[in-house]
């Protein structure tokens, strides 16, 4: 099949020659991902703090709610931002369908709850052991929760990267919100998806060597953090 | 039921700190505190024993204000225990509850939770560690100590906010006789500041070292209190004696 050799080979020389599209596409795949991870986190690290450090009414339905929604699927995630953000729906005004914009907000609504729920069991479980110490020290309710955050450091840097990895190789609802606009809104998964039904299979292989590596050096991180929480003794 | 008022001649002037007054505690159906009497006077060293389940534990808890009795209460100074009372205490758990942090980062973070103004804080940070012998480790991880440091830092966490009361839960049941000894010296210290320990533990010889007082704890009634010697010397409750003498004590049917 001398086609695909050549597909391969041409993919190796647009990784190799560094082409202006491939960077491009990388680079907002990157940007929008790692802006929409940094926002899930800013909301989901407290959410899912509070949630696991406090006893309140309506915990457990909000822990079970926030479960739930861990595994929204993206493309469900897609209409819901495409019908606000549409020009009839009640975010129209705005003029956001089509742009990155659009996509950090349909990533953000996809990797909050994943932040906020495995954030939530992390703090539970370390609470569970600092409970009586925290009483007995008389520590207030805000200096506990910013303590079962820095104490769980490692673990929640984990969950960041969980949830970075889902977010940059989920391709439904950025394609929905994005529409895969050339030089706009096109990133890696829906290059991919594209170019493949294109026949444009260098790119697509390119983007797709790119991506693989991407979730390697995620996976990777999360080992060395792992590791490094047990060096310290911190786990 | 005797209480330590009964006989406590010494520390009969003093107000008292802490008294518990029919105090009763249930879970499952099962009083597993139930009824005691205690009265801690300022500088008298209590030291509780008894078996394994007879409410130790509980009754630690439930005198620092963890738990909340079913029946009967906790006077501070004659008045209702609350939170500022609290404040007035501490304890160290059975198992060492250290943060992920190094051994200055605990320290500071008891000594910030206990109000201890910023500027501060350096100074009594750096007391508490030589007290606790770990000036050396300040930058160490904490949960990497040894079990024997790992307890001095609980133990200097717990007087970093410089106490009145101490209660202790088993403080050296997994210690060697070194960090064992460490301890108590870290104790006897505290005491001869003014605190006042309430100290758990098996050992009838540390018992002796760290207690004025004895109450022997059964079924989460006080079996026997008084003086130490006294009563190790000579028991007189059932409980005790059977204790003494190695054996399960078995109540009537
Ligand atoms: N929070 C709790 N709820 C119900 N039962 C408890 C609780 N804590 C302890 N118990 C039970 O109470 C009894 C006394 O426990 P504890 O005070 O830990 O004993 P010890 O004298 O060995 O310290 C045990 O039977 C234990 O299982
Ligand atoms: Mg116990």
């Amino acid at each position: 099949m001398p086609g695909l050799m050549e597909a391969f080979w041409d993919a190796l020389r647009l990784i190799a020659l560094g082409d202006a599209d491939l960077w491009e596409i990388i680079g907002l795949s990157l940007r929008v991902t790692m802006t929409a991870v940094g926002l899930s986190c800013l909301i989901g690290l407290p959410l899912g703090a509070v949630v696991g450090a406090f006893r309140f009414p309506g915990r457990t339905a909000l822990s079970l709610i926030l479960n739930a929604l861990m595994g929204l699927p993206p493309v469900v995630v897609g209409l819901g931002v495409y019908l606000m953000l549409s020009a009839s729906g009640p975010l129209g005004v705005l003029q956001l369908l089509y742009t990155p914009t659009a996509m950090i907000l349909a990533q953000m609504i996809l990797v909050t709850p994943i932040v906020a729920a495995l954030t939530r069991q992390v703090v539970e479980d370390l609470n569970e052991e600092y409970a009586e110490q925290f009483a007995s020290l008389g520590v207030r309710r805000m200096e506990r929760v910013a303590a079962l955050i820095w104490d769980a450091r490692y673990s929640l840097l984990t969950v960041a990267l969980a949830g970075f990895g889902r977010a940059v190789a989920e391709v439904g609802a950025v394609l929905i919100v994005g529409g895969n606009i050339d030089h706009v809104t096109r990133v890696m998964t829906t290059t991919i998806a594209l170019e493949t039904s294109r026949g444009n299979l260098h790119l697509a292989l390119a983007l797709g060597a790119v991506l693989l590596v991407i979730a390697l050096l995620v996976n990777a991180a999360v080992m060395a953090v792992r590791h490094t929480a047990q060096k310290v003794a911190y786990a | 039921m005797r209480d330590l008022t009964d006989f406590d001649e010494a520390g009969l002037a003093a107000p008292p700190l802490l008294e518990t007054r029919g105090l009763t505690f249930a879970a499952g159906g099962r009083r597993l505190i139930d009824g005691v009497n205690l009265t801690l006077r300022p500088g008298r060293r209590v030291a509780i024993m008894g078996p394994n389940g007879a409410g130790k534990s509980l009754l630690l808890r439930l005198m620092h204000g963890l738990l909340t009795p079913a029946d009967g209460g906790v006077l501070w100074q004659g008045r209702r225990l609350d939170a500022a009372a609290r404040a007035a205490q501490a304890m160290v758990f059975q198992r060492p509850v250290l943060l992920r942090r190094s051994v200055l980062g605990n320290l500071s973070f008891a000594l910030r939770a206990r109000g201890v103004p910023r500027h501060l804080r350096p100074a009594r940070a750096e007391e508490a560690l030589a007290r606790a012998r770990l000036t050396g480790l300040a930058r160490s991880p904490a949960r990497r100590l040894s079990g024997g440091e790992q307890q001095r830092l609980a133990l200097a966490m717990a007087l970093a906010g410089r106490p009145w009361v101490l209660f202790l839960d088993e403080p050296t049941a997994s210690l060697d006789p070194a960090s064992t000894h460490a301890v108590e010296e870290m104790l006897a210290e505290a005491h001869a500041q003014g605190v006042t320990t309430v100290t758990v533990t098996h050992d009838a010889g540390q018992a002796r070292r760290v207690g004025d007082d004895l109450v022997f704890l059964q079924a989460g009634r006080v079996a026997e209190a008084g003086p130490v010697a006294s009563l190790l010397d000579a028991p007189r409750s059932g409980p005790l004696r059977a204790w003494t003498e190695g054996r399960l004590w078995l109540p009537d049917r």
